[in-house]
């Protein structure tokens, strides 16, 4: 199944622009732009204690997100089979993060769990929805893309399909092995 | 020794709580709300392993579509980690709300 696969793949590296931080920025300013009214609404159900808890679950997906994305870029640059491990182990270290920063927290008086929960879930999907249409719509035509945001993410279809040794968005190179 | 100091101290307990039945059931709530959390982590880090896998499999047979595949990837990444969060979210409101 796996015959036309490069062996020397593990050891290549991508030293390009991240689509990773691409995507984890444009998610950070939605969740900047969402929060207000994410907060609200937690206070509106479960008071202030809501939007407390609203507000620090909704900083602990960015902050997530941000760990996975600077996990991703960091590696890639080093080698895919870094990327890989580090996403492998990041998932459970990210996981322990996640819980132990509830774990912390979840006796002081302005936490409310329900309120921090449903945010942790609302928060981490809604975003990604967010994004995912955004992506979906680059991915399908390309050619709405601002020129600039297009060079420099690495998103689209277009700029990838350059010949690889001309392409300024992705230039994968073997590590030094 | 100290884990099996453990073990047969986490038995006592265990014995103790068997003897009230409401601290038996909390026992058994709290101890199911754990498995619960590992098993919802059980899916996402097989998912994960599978998405990783074949955009390294993809990279490799298409390495000037890296820049999409990692975008795409990242993204299945963040919605899978979704289902170890829903699970986690479920065990603190199980246990703790």
């Amino acid at each position: 199944m796996t015959n036309n696969v490069n062996p020397s793949v593990l050891a290549m590296r991508d030293t390009g622009p991240s689509p990773e931080a691409q995507i984890t920025r444009d998610i950070v300013k939605r969740g900047v732009i969402a929060a207000p009214a994410l907060v609200t609404a937690s206070w509106l159900v479960w008071g202030s204690d809501g939007a407390w808890s609203s507000g620090y679950g909704l900083g602990l997906v960015l902050c997530n997100f941000m760990i996975a994305a600077g996990l991703v870029a960091t590696t890639a640059r080093i080698s895919y089979a870094l990327m890989m491990a580090a996403t492998l182990f990041g998932y459970i270290v990210r996981l322990g993060i996640v819980a132990l920063a509830v774990m912390l927290v979840r006796n002081e008086p302005w936490v409310d769990l329900m309120a921090l929960g449903l945010t942790l879930v609302i928060s981490h999907l809604g975003l990604l929805f967010w994004e995912m249409r955004y992506v979906s719509a680059t991915l399908a035509f390309p050619g709405l893309k601002p020129t600039l945001t297009s060079t420099m993410s690495g998103y689209d279809s277009v700029s990838s399909s350059i010949p690889h040794d001309d392409n300024p968005v992705i230039s994968t190179e073997k590590a030094n092995v | 020794m100290e884990a099996l100091a453990a073990i047969a101290r986490i038995a006592a307990e265990a014995g103790d709580a068997a003897a009230d039945p409401a601290a038996a059931k909390a026992t058994a709530a709290a101890a199911s709300a754990g498995y619960a959390y590992g098993l919802a982590a059980i899916g996402p880090g097989i998912g994960i392993g599978i998405i990783f896998g074949k955009a390294i499999e993809s990279m490799a047979r298409q390495p000037e579509a890296a820049g999409m595949v990692r975008t795409t990837m990242f993204l299945g990444v963040a919605f899978t980690e979704a289902l170890a969060l829903i699970g986690f979210v479920a065990f603190i409101l199980l246990k703790f709300a």
